[in-house]
This record gives structure tokens, C-alpha cells and sequence, in this order.
């Protein structure tokens, strides 16, 4: 059912486009550049080094589907017992079609007590979201998600 | 004239995991966009965020312009014991906000 | 060019089930009527529900603090006056716009807090769509919250409020649209990715998501006129006045929201 609904609203995304394409509607891009997967690759590489990334203990929550890529709810929770021996230093949020492919760092400690963190993001289009922990025994481990931007059906004029 | 929204609970049990949540107004201009004239926009956001108890940090935060607008950031923190959380926000043009709340642990 | 433009906007409505068929002008029986709360994802409701989590309250917070900050030659603060406004605006904003006398047409809320600036504080009028102003819009509206919307039924008031409904219902832009096709006819249906509402305007000033900031109810009217590729109004004029003023009508006896959420 969501399935269709989610196609369904991608065709509708082509048109949109097209008619903002011809210039109906004065619209500000939102994407020059933009980030790839291999700019979010090297963004990654400079927070984990040459350590092997695990897929695992990272819990990334993201609407499927969002009524608008300018405010994303988002958390992420690391599964850990935040004891002194055992916690999580930190979790690195990255995209891959944003202008810039970093979104946030979040730096936490054994007295944090659960591992969630929650802010609100932008996505600039349909894309994959990828969570990264930090262990303090330094291993680290993500999660991936992707997500459907839908646009909004009337734009308005720039200011 | 900035406002920050802070939500800690006043009083909490000893050893309790509690949850702060915290809004700071700001426009996070991401340094990308264009007026209709096509001069960019210049960014404009807050490039770091930390929460301190009584003087220790304990929660940090970067932010890119991949944040939205107005940011929300929520986090975790275990009551040990009674004092202040000291919250601060930085970014471009010199923007520095500071905000505070106290709470009781019994 | 233009009808290029034309034909894919039009195709984009057919394609979102939108008929353009002929005028049908059936409102909503009161029993169907539904917030635009109600057509939101539940992770956009959560913000809505959480105080803590509503970047409106941002705005309310800033309103407050005008409330009690003297203003213009009086040196006059809105407390002055009016002092807490928790008993003092409790309900108001359910009632705009509302009829003013010496201008002998209604006024809505922005307006009232303009004119009260400028009347009794001597003080220069905010900008529409400055923070200031909704700011102090919002912490007004904010003290209604749960009020059941009641614009008075006089009769100065009627006339006003059927050129509103009259604005409404009439076909205009290049897309040859009436506010009624997509909000009357159509609003259980989509326009590309959003859900076509019922227009009923309970949470104003709202956030609103893809602004990223507050905004009026008339920032989001001149933006579905801009949807009809319809001549647009400045901000504060009569006509946009008259189409709030209906559309509070529609939404008579439904509870107040601000600062809502909307995406």
C-alpha cells in the first residue's frame, strides 16, 4: 500500500519539477553541487580512519516518507550500557545529496546514560542517510536509511 | 532577540536517566541558496552546541547547515546530582547564546 | 511558454485527481470538518503536541516579552493596559477579524495590534511578516488556545464576510481556479505530495515547515494565490482581510491551535 503511494507521488515529483523547470514558478535551488556517495565516503573516512565500519547496534529513525525536506524529524540511538567501561563517544550523521555531506556530530559520555540523540534535519531530495558510532573501545558501527522527500505543491515566490 | 527553549525536569531521583530538550531560535542560513536577483545568500548558522553540569561538560554537538532551522536537539543525562546545566550555542557572525536551568536531585 | 506552463500545471492536477469540473461550490457540512491537524503525518503532529518540541513557541516566548516592553511616546507596554494578558486576550483572537468602527471595516489580528500601536502607544506599526509582529501575534493568539472560533455574526460584519465567501467560490488565474475547487471539492485528495486541506485557519500565526519560520494566515493565502497563478494582494489588504474573515466563518465553533504546525 505504501509502496504505491510512494511511486505514485514520485511520478508527481517529476512533473513538479518540470513545470518549475519552465519557469512558471521562481523557485531557489536548493541543490548546486551537492554531495555524492563518494564525497560522503571521504566524510566518513575522516571521522573513522581506516577502521572497519560494522553494520549493527545503531538505531536510526527517519520518516520513510516526509511531508517536507525542510524539517526531518531524526534520532538515532546506539544499543550500549553506557557504563564506564562501556559507552558510546559519539555519533556522526551523514548524507548523500545534500549540498555538503555531513549533518551533525554528537559527543556523549558514560554519563549520558542512554545513547539517543534527536534534532531535526534538511534533505534537499530522496536519499540515503547514514549513523555512525563511535565505541570507547573504538569500534565503530552504523546504520543506513533511506528516505523519500516529497515537495511541496505550491512554491513560493522568492523574496 | 533570540529565545531559547530549555525542557529539563525540575526535580528528578537520584541515578534516574532524564531527558533534555532543547530549541534555540535561528534562522541557520545554509550558504547555498540565492536571491531572485542571484546573489548567494550568505551562511549564517550555529556551528556548535554544548550542555554543561555544574561546569563539566556533558553533551556536545557540530551542526552543519544540514540542520533546520530553529535547532531542536535532544539528549540523555544520568541525575547524580543537584546543580545547573549550563547550555551554549555558537556560530557564524559572532552569534554566542547562553541559557540555564537547575535542577533538584533527591 | 506560458501555456507550456499551463498544460504541465494542469496535467499535474488531473494527475492528482483534482477535476476541473464546473463550479460546484458544496461546503463542508459542519460534522465533516477537520483541523489541518488532522491530514498531518504523525511525526509532524509531535511537534505540534510537545510545547517543548514547537519552534512556534519561540515566537510566543518573544511575544511575551514585547507584551511587556514599553513602546512608542506613551512609553506604554501592551501590560500597561491591558495587563495579563492570560485573562485579558483569553479568547480574542477566536473573534478576528473583527469589526473596527473609525475604519469601518474588519481588521485582523495584526492589524488590531498595529493600530493599537499606533492609536494608544504612539508607536510606529510593526512590519507584516516582521518576527515582531508575529511574535506578538502569536502570544495573543496563544491565549485562545482551545477557544472555539467565534468571528461575530453582525450585520456590519456581513457584508464583508460574503465578498470573502465571494472570493472564494470565484474562479481566477491562470489556472482559472477557485479557492472552493481544492477546498471544498477536493480535500480529501493530494496536489503532488501534500494533502489538499479544508481551509479552516485554526493555528495561526502557524509554523510552518517548509518556511522553516512562523507565518500569517495571509503569507500562506498569497501563497496558494501564487498556486492559482492568480494577481496576488499585498499584505493587509482589504481583500485578504475579507477572505480571513470567511474563512474564520467556516471554521466557527472548531478550537484555536496556536502557534500550529503545519508542513
Amino acid at each position: 500500500m505504501r509502496k504505491s503511494h510512494a511511486s505514485t507521488r514520485r511520478r508527481f515529483l517529476g512533473l513538479a519539477g518540470s513545470a518549475a523547470a519552465i519557469g512558471m514558478v521562481p523557485v531557489v535551488s536548493l541543490r548546486p553541487a551537492g554531495a555524492t556517495p563518494e564525497t560522503m565516503a571521504a566524510a566518513i573516512r575522516n571521522v573513522v580512519g581506516t577502521a572497519t565500519v560494522q553494520t549493527g547496534k545503531v538505531k536510526l529513525d527517519v520518516p520513510p516518507l516526509v511531508e517536507n525536506g525542510n524539517t526531518v524529524p531524526m534520532t538515532v540511538s546506539v544499543t550500549s550500557p553506557m557504563t564506564e567501561e562501556d559507552y558510546v563517544k559519539s555519533i556522526h550523521v551523514f548524507n548523500e545529496k545534500n549540498p555538503q555531506p555531513n549533518i551533525g556530530n554528537f559527543y556523549l559520555g558514560p554519563k549520558a546514560g542512554r545513547a539517543q540523540v534527536s534534532t531535526r534535519i534538511r534533505l534537499a531530495d530522496s536519499q540515503k542517510i547514514i549513523a555512525i558510532a563511535r565505541l570507547s573501545d573504538g569500534s565503530f558501527w552504523s546504520v543506513s536509511a533511506d528516505v523519500v522527500v516529497t515537495l511541496a505543491a505550491c512554491t513560493e515566490e522568492v523574496i | 532577540m533570540a529565545s531559547a527553549l530549555i525542557n529539563v525536569p525540575k526535580k528528578a531521583k537520584r541515578g534516574e536517566i532524564i531527558e533534555i530538550k532543547t530549541l534555540m531560535s535561528h534562522i541557520m542560513e545554509t550558504g547555498y541558496r540565492h536571491t531572485a536577483a542571484g546573489q548567494l545568500v550568505p551562511r549564517d548558522i550555529i556551528t556548535s552546541f554544548t550542555c554543561r553540569f555544574n561546569g563539566a561538560e556533558i553533551f556536545r554537538a557540530d551542526l552543519f547547515p544540514a540542520i533546520a532551522a530553529n535547532p531542536f536537539v535532544t539528549f540523555f543525562t544520568i541525575a547524580n546530582e543537584s546543580g545547573k546545566f549550563d547550555f551554549e550555542w555558537i556560530g557564524d557572525n559572532g552569534f554566542t547564546e547562553t541559557a540555564s536551568a537547575a535542577i533538584s536531585v533527591e | 511558454m506560458k501555456s507550456a506552463g499551463t498544460i504541465v500545471a494542469v496535467a499535474l492536477l488531473i494527475a492528482a485527481g483534482i477535476a476541473i469540473a464546473p463550479l460546484a461550490a458544496t461546503e463542508i457540512p459542519p460534522a465533516e470538518r477537520r483541523s489541518g491537524y488532522s491530514f498531518m503525518a504523525p511525526d509532524t503532529k509531535a511537534i505540534q503536541d510537545d510545547d517543548t518540541a514547537n519552534p512556534g513557541m519561540l515566537w510566543v516566548l518573544d511575544g511575551e516579552a514585547l507584551w511587556n516592553s514599553k513602546a512608542g511616546a506613551t512609553g506604554n507596554a501592551c501590560a500597561d493596559c491591558h495587563n495579563d494578558a492570560r485573562a485579558s486576550m483569553k479568547g480574542v483572537a477566536a473573534r478576528y477579524p473583527a469589526y473596527d468602527k473609525a475604519l469601518a471595516r474588519p481588521v485582523n489580528l495584526e492589524q488590531r495590534i498595529n493600530l493599537c500601536r499606533t492609536r494608544q502607544q504612539q508607536a510606529t506599526p510593526f512590519a507584516f511578516e516582521s518576527r515582531d509582529l508575529l511574535a506578538l501575534t502569536a502570544f495573543v493568539a496563544e491565549q485562545s488556545r482551545g477557544a472555539a472560533i467565534a468571528p461575530e455574526a453582525t450585520a456590519e460584519l456581513a457584508p464583508f464576510v460574503a465578498k470573502g465567501r465571494d472570493f472564494f467560490m470565484r474562479r481566477q488565474g491562470q489556472l482559472n481556479l477557485g479557492c472552493t475547487n481544492c477546498h471544498d471539492d477536493n480535500w480529501d485528495k493530494h496536489l503532488a505530495g501534500s494533502a489538499v486541506t479544508q481551509a479552516l485557519p485554526t493555528g495561526y500565526p502557524i509554523y510552518r515547515l517548509e518556511w522553516q519560520s512562523l507565518g500569517s494566515l495571509q503569507r500562506r493565502l498569497r501563497n496558494c494565490i501564487t498556486g492559482m497563478r492568480a494577481q496576488n494582494y499585498d499584505y493587509g489588504a482589504p481583500e485578504l482581510v475579507e477572505l480571513e474573515l470567511y474563512l474564520m466563518t467556516r471554521a466557527r465553533g472548531m478550537p484555536i491551535e496556536t502557534p500550529a504546525v503545519r508542513p
